[in-house]
């Protein structure tokens, strides 16, 4: 059976180094089977995240030969196993250990981004409608599996460490998809431009070509929200119109 | 003196899957503090799985639908063994729960006239199943748990509970571990509910993550609760078997429904060679007519692929045993072969079924549109589990609730595809709403240390052995026993033996020994899982041996029909005072007449 070399990072802190793990290839493998090969047979301490294997989760995300991906989606015949296969954390968050890092204030951002809020009822019995045309803008954003590839790709979180000040392009897909609901009646505008900071994005993509979901983050979620921010507070015209009527209608009209 | 922390409650929730997030929200609505443990990060449980859809009468697409069709359908599917209080609330409140998820910001797919859209699936009458494409879990567990963050509850992601603590007869809160450092925990609450889901990794071919070790089902059992119904293990037909990091993924039931035909390797659509009398005259005679149902003639029957999940699995255990499987241990599963039907085949099949094509071709590296998949069944859901009252879901133990896969009762032999999503929802607000009741009269007392450190020592016992196994094997080893011995077909000389089996791994599990130290250690918490492991698979074991018929899910080739003196009694097994695992039968409870009614009605 082919053999194929893992390095991987291990340790947590000032002692974190790679170390080598050589095991036994076979067909159909996934990088994240070669790691829980390598944790039964010689490192049964080996910390990493995984729930599903399907790409449904967005547990098992690391850096693989320097990309962020998903290790169950990640076939090893799809990397050249003549060299050593390199597997690291997420760079953008602090190190737990291993391949593990401390995701948590990804949730602490998404709390402070204003909720749902929706219109009345349209109907007697409690209920809307909708048009599939309608939902379907939003769907995209709402198929996200909050893996954080996209922040940890993003130069402003990783390189910046701007993490006080910019939300992430993760958070501009859940706010879009909150401002883009057919529901929706709050408005997030002034937050985004202010301590969400969505001016930080100068538009580099990196965050889509990264994306396991395939969302357009950059197109359809962030330059639609750099408009928005653009019309309410640097238009001084739309500024002045918007002060007679409001950009949405207020909840419960 | 045990180290730990100490966190307090009025309703302590194990568990983020969909019960446990909608148990959260209805138990801080009424006013209490609310703590919810998970042991991965929040939105990862198994919920976000889920794709089919949540099943509920709206009739928004066939008004013939209503609560009574949706009941008589559970209640048939499950053969008559479900707790009918359970499948009543069920069926009449699951449409609320669903349009309340709309009002909490989820986007369901729309019918033309801009409602909740539904699809068919199987054993139910009519279109129920509301959904988003092919992720209705990802859209249910991301819109809870976006409204849950809001409301004030306390989440504490990455933590694992190993043991329940009492005061008297009444739980009063739980002992657990943070995985990140492996500091001890203990979790004080005037009620505790169970929402940790099942228990597939007892079988080393599931669709199940590595979460479903049965920790609910043990910590109940061990705190003296009753588990009912743990023989009907569902295992669905269609799984991948190749490659083998995949073996175990689910294959969507709606490959059949486009017309996915089984194959042996002798090219035979063997599914038409067994058909149950029962459903000899709704089945399609011949691949003609099967073709005829799936393009939509309502005058068609449907093809034998389409028969109940039970009986798919075992014709396709039965091919592979004699040789007429794959080359990987499968059977074939061909949907390409309708382009001898219709002239665009690869585009309609990539429309209809977008999940499935990416994932064989990302994975398997099959494109399912050139040629077939190989598939096996898989262990897919445990319809037993803690015995509750149908209207609270407290357990049999005071101030211990139960929600979600978890509780035995809704199913009863077999579930119904789409009909989990919609008992996380209802019995979720249930137990969150009797549990906040009862936590408001019932003030938990200090734990008792006692308990605490007991807990703490069997936590650390794997660290302070200087040799022994590693704990990977033994769950190696004790999955593919399961699978072996207690899986689709099972008889009484094989599940004796596994039984022996498990005592013997039971000792080598009092003797396993964790490398590294506390921190973010998996080889730690796969020994502590163990435990876990070994009590739900005893229980599946002794449960499935005393039914002595074929019924739902369960199947016996030495009693291979069902039998009516199993027909009126649930299996319940429960701790006896020695420590050993008691079996009783319990009568069900007889149904009220009305709803006898209804059933007939639908039966007619
Ligand atoms: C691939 C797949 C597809 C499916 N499709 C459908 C479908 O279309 N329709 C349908 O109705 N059903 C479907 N099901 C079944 C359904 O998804 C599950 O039964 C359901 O999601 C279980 O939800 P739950 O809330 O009970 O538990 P889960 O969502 O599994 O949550 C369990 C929670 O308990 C926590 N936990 C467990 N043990 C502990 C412990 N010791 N300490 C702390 N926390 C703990 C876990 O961390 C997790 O947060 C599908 C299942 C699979 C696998
Ligand atoms: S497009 Fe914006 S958000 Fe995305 S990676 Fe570039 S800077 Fe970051
Ligand atoms: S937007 Fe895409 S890359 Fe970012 S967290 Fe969601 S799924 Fe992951
Ligand atoms: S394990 Fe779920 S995305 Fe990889």
């Amino acid at each position: 059976m082919p053999r194929a070399t893992f390095r991987i990072t291990r340790g947590s802190g000032e002692s974190a180094a790679f170390k080598d793990y050589t095991t036994d290839v076979s067909e159909g493998m996934v990088v994240l089977d070669a790691v829980h090969q390598v944790q039964a047979e010689s490192a049964p301490d080996l910390a990493c995240r995984w729930n599903c294997k399907a790409g449904k989760c967005g547990s098992c995300s690391a850096e693989i030969n320097g990309k962020p991906r998903l290790m169950c989606m990640t076939r090893l015949s799809d990397l050249d196993l003549s060299m050593r296969v390199i597997i690291e954390p997420l760079r953008a968050f602090p190190h737990v250990k291993d391949l593990v890092t401390d995701v948590s204030w990804n949730y602490r951002v998404k709390q402070r981004i204003r909720p749902f809020k929706p219109r009345k009822p349209d109907a007697p019995d409690g209920t809307w409608r909708m048009q599939q045309s309608d939902v379907d803008r939003v769907q995209e954003f709402r198929k996200c599996i909050e893996c954080f590839l996209c922040q940890d790709v993003c130069h402003v979180l990783r390189d910046h460490h701007k993490h006080e000040e910019f939300a992430g392009p993760r958070h501009f897909v859940y706010a879009a998809a909150l401002e883009m609901h057919p529901l929706d009646v709050e408005d997030r505008v002034g937050d985004l431009r202010g301590k969400d900071g969505i001016g930080y994005c100068n538009i580099t993509k990196c965050c889509t070509k990264v994306c396991p979901e395939h969302i357009t983050i950059t197109d359809n979620a962030i330059i639609p929200l750099k408009e928005r921010v653009v019309d309410e507070f640097y238009d001084p015209l739309t500024r002045l119109f918007r002060i007679f009527r409001p950009r949405k209608p207020e909840a419960g009209s | 003196m045990t180290d730990y922390k100490t966190h307090e409650h009025d309703v302590l929730i194990i568990g983020a899957g969909g019960a446990g997030l909608r148990a959260a929200i209805e138990a801080s609505a009424a006013g209490v503090s609310v703590g919810v443990v998970c042991k991965s990060l929040l939105g990862k449980a198994h919920t976000v799985m889920a794709e089919g859809g949540v099943a509920a009468a709206l009739a928004n697409v066939d008004d013939r639908d209503g609560w009574k069709v949706h009941f008589a359908d559970t209640m048939r599917g499950g053969q008559y063994l479900n707790n009918w209080v359970m499948a009543e609330l069920h069926a009449k409140e699951a449409p609320d729960r669903v349009r309340e998820l709309e009002a909490w910001g989820a986007l369901f797919d729309r019918t033309k006239d801009g409602r909740i859209l539904q699809r068919n699936f199987g054993g139910h009458k009519y279109p129920r199943l509301a959904h988003v494409g092919d992720r209705t879990g990802l859209e249910m567990i991301r819109t809870l748990q976006d409204h849950g963050i809001h409301r004030g509850i306390e989440f504490y992601m990455e933590h694992t509970v190993t043991r329940l603590l009492k005061d008297g007869e009444r739980v009063v809160g739980a002992f657990g571990y943070d995985r990140e450092r492996g500091r001890f925990r203990v979790f004080r609450a005037g009620a505790v509910v169970l929402a940790t889901g099942g228990i597939g990794r007892a079988y080393k071919i599931t669709s199940n993550s590595w979460e479903y070790t049965g920790d609910g089902h043990s910590l109940a059992y061990h705190a003296g609760a009753d588990l009912m119904d743990m023989e009907f293990v569902q295992f669905h037909p269609t799984g991948m078997v190749w490659p083998p990091s995949v073996r175990g993924i689910l294959v969507t039931e709606g490959v059949r429904g486009e017309g996915g035909r089984l194959v042996n390797n002798r090219g035979e659509r063997f599914m038409f060679n067994d058909i149950p009398d029962l459903y000899k005259n709704q089945t399609a005679k011949d691949a003609e007519e099967g073709w005829r149902y799936v393009t939509g003639d309502k005058s068609a029957n449907r093809p034998p692929e389409l028969l109940t999940r039970d009986h798919v699995a075992r014709c396709i255990v039965r091919e592979i045993k004699a040789g007429r499987g794959s080359p990987h241990g499968g059977v074939f599963l061909d949907i390409a072969w309708i382009k001898e039907k219709i002239p665009n085949a690869p585009e309609h099949i990539r429309k209809k079924l977008p999940s499935m094509y990416h994932q064989f071709k990302e994975l398997a590296g099959v494109d399912i549109t050139a040629e077939p998949m190989e598939v096996g069944p898989t262990t897919h859901y445990a319809m037993g589990g803690v015995r509750v009252d149908g209207v609270t879901q407290m357990s049999t133990v005071p101030g211990l609730f139960a929600a979600g896969e978890v509780a035995a009762g809704l199913h009863g032999a077999n579930r119904l595809g789409g009909n989990s999503l919609s008992d996380l929802l209802v019995f979720g607000k249930r137990a969150g709403e009797h549990a906040a009741a009862w936590a408001k009269e019932h003030a938990a007392p200090a734990p008792v240390e006692g308990q605490v450190r007991d807990a703490a020592a069997a936590a650390l016992a794997p660290f302070d052995r200087a040799s022994g196994e590693n704990p990977y094997t033994i769950q190696h080893d004790l999955q593919d026993m399961m699978q072996d011995k207690v899986g689709i077909v099972r008889t009484e000389s094989d599940m004796a033996s596994a039984l022996d089996g498990l005592s013997a791994l039971r000792r080598r599990s009092a003797n396993t020994r964790v490398e590294g130290n506390r921190e973010y250690n998996p080889g730690w918490h796969t020994a502590l899982d163990l435990e876990n492991l070994l009590t739900v698979s005893e229980a599946v074991a002794r449960s499935a041996l005393d039914r002595r018929e074929s019924r739902g899910a369960h199947f016996r080739e030495d009693h291979p029909s069902k039998s009516d003196e199993y027909a009126r009694h649930n299996t319940v097994v429960s701790r006896a005072s020695d420590g050993s695992m008691r079996l009783r039968r319990e009568a069900l409870a007889p149904i009220r007449d009305d709803l006898k009614v209804v059933i007939a009605e639908n039966n007619a």
